[in-house]
């Protein structure tokens, strides 16, 4: 982040203004990829004209940063529309799409409507990996193809890969690809459980080895040994400062016009059909909730060796039941990282010995009668 | 002497923060933001009424300035925003239709 959009971050979280919103357009889409958090039917998405109304209210309270998400955004047969209103209230828009249906006039469209970046999702720089994932034969070359058009059209790109079993011999080869088509990217380890809290997705993600492999990847991390170093304990204002920017510069909003603090914390904290955002953003309770949270209130994480520099997800923790407890993801990424188990590791590990001795007990309990 | 004309960029990507202008270039994302002068010009700056009367109707009876001086410093502000290609300039009325029709980023 530069320091002017930092300085002005930090201003609109002084005002309490959301900066930064995602809106989920629809949650269907032409892809069917083997982690994802959603639900692709249509439960019923807000309208054109519901969206526009959204985006008036969203200008009026100052966002900012609009990234329009799915679901795929160009399976609505209006997304044009709704980026041209976005336009016109002059957000800078980012969009996250497969890409798979954007051709030349697309492209084209997108870079005439002044679009920031375009972020594409690609896991592999191999078709039959990528495809493997994505369900849909045939989508890595579209979406590569696709890319070049938007490319050639001087648009900024960035591919988005997430690490799991999948594909996670293919992240260099993916770099690999990015640098040959000039395009930035990004390597994300975290898969997320679904929104309706179906974890079943998680056991796609990998494992200590291969994450701590790649925080000791130099070309990814930068200086490792600083990267990997054990955090030095918190002081004072680092306890007193915000778990993540959820609820306090940044908010998302789903197709069907829920307002969660962010698209990974599935908290509803008001509908924007019956209630304008800015009275969800400003009045919501639980809203305010997430925004009262500090470091320093945190439970099992304050006394952990990593919390001053711990990716902890609070929408994580919220899928684990507790917002104020540690996300078990981000244990297993400081731990991976530096070597030293988290705290809530710690005390899982004292539940489990305990569980252990009941067992052992009550199994001699039955042997002996 | 012929006039200038200003427009806002519609590439750009704009927002008031507490009265502050951000703006975000179109050209290769850099973002700015617009001290209290700028702010108004970019306000003002629609395409149809020439510089000097924005200096004279925004600028002048805002600030106590001279106003062949305002309008000097007011060219070489509007010069320098179109330089990051956040204002266009034009000696003759700048076409609606390459303009944002609305907002200007301004809460409304």
């Amino acid at each position: 982040m530069s320091d002017l959009l930092q300085q002005m971050t930090d201003k609109a979280l002084a005002l309490g203004v959301p900066l930064s919103v995602q809106l989920d357009l629809t949650y269907r889409c032409n892809e069917r990829c083997v982690h994802c958090y959603l639900d692709h039917d249509d439960h019923g998405e807000m309208t054109t004209e519901e969206i526009k109304h959204l985006l008036d209210e969203m200008a009026d309270a100052g966002v900012f940063l609009l990234t329009l998400s799915g679901g795929e955004i160009f399976v609505r047969k209006d997304f044009f529309e709704i980026l041209e209103y976005a336009r016109r209230l002059m957000f800078c828009v980012k969009l996250k799409t497969n890409a798979v249906l954007i051709r030349e006039a697309e492209a084209a469209r997108i870079r005439d409507l002044g679009v920031e970046s375009v972020q594409i999702s690609i896991y592999s720089h191999r078709p039959e990996v990528h495809d493997a994932i994505t369900l849909v034969p045939g989508s890595l070359k579209r979406s590569v193809a696709a890319i070049r058009l938007l490319k050639s059209q001087g648009l900024k790109i960035i591919i988005a890969n997430v690490l799991m079993t999948e594909n996670m011999q293919d992240y260099s080869g993916v770099r690999a690809l990015a640098a040959e088509l000039g395009v930035e990217c990004t390597l994300d380890p975290t898969v997320t459980p679904m929104m309706d809290g179906n974890r079943s997705t998680l056991k796609l993600g990998v494992g200590s080895g291969v994450l701590r492999e790649v925080f000791r990847d130099s070309s990814l991390v930068g200086d490792a040994d600083a990267f990997c170093a054990i955090p030095a304990p918190p002081g004072e204002s680092e306890l007193e400062s915000l778990p993540c920017s959820a609820g306090h510069t940044a908010c998302y909003v789903s197709p069907y016009g829920d307002v969660y603090p962010c698209v990974q914390f599935p908290l509803p904290t008001g509908n924007v059909r019956t209630e304008r955002f800015e009275d969800i953003w400003r009045h919501s309770d639980r809203m305010n909730e997430v925004r009262s949270i500090r470091i320093k209130d945190l439970t099992t994480c304050t006394s952990c060796t990593h919390v001053s520099n711990c990716t902890r997800c609070p929408g994580l923790a919220f899928m684990e039941g507790n917002m104020r407890g540690p996300s078990s993801q981000d244990c297993e990424k400081s731990f991976a990282r530096t070597g030293v188990a988290s705290a809530n590791m710690l005390a899982r590990k004292r539940a489990t010995a305990n569980l252990v001795q009941i067992q052992t007990f009550s199994s001699l309990a039955t042997a002996t009668a | 002497m012929s006039r200038l004309f200003v427009a806002r960029n519609p590439r750009v990507a704009a927002r008031s923060l507490d009265g502050e202008m951000m703006i975000m270039s179109g050209r290769d994302s850099t973002l700015f933001t617009l001290n209290r002068t700028a702010t108004i010009l970019w306000q003002a700056a629609d395409g149809r009424t020439p510089l000097d009367e924005i200096v004279q109707s925004r600028i002048c009876s805002e600030f106590d300035v001279d106003p062949a001086e305002a309008l000097q410093d007011a060219e070489t502000l509007a010069r320098e925003l179109a330089g990051h290609e956040i204002l266009q300039l034009s000696e003759q009325p700048i076409a609606p239709s390459s303009t944002p029709p609305t907002a200007a980023g301004d809460p409304r």
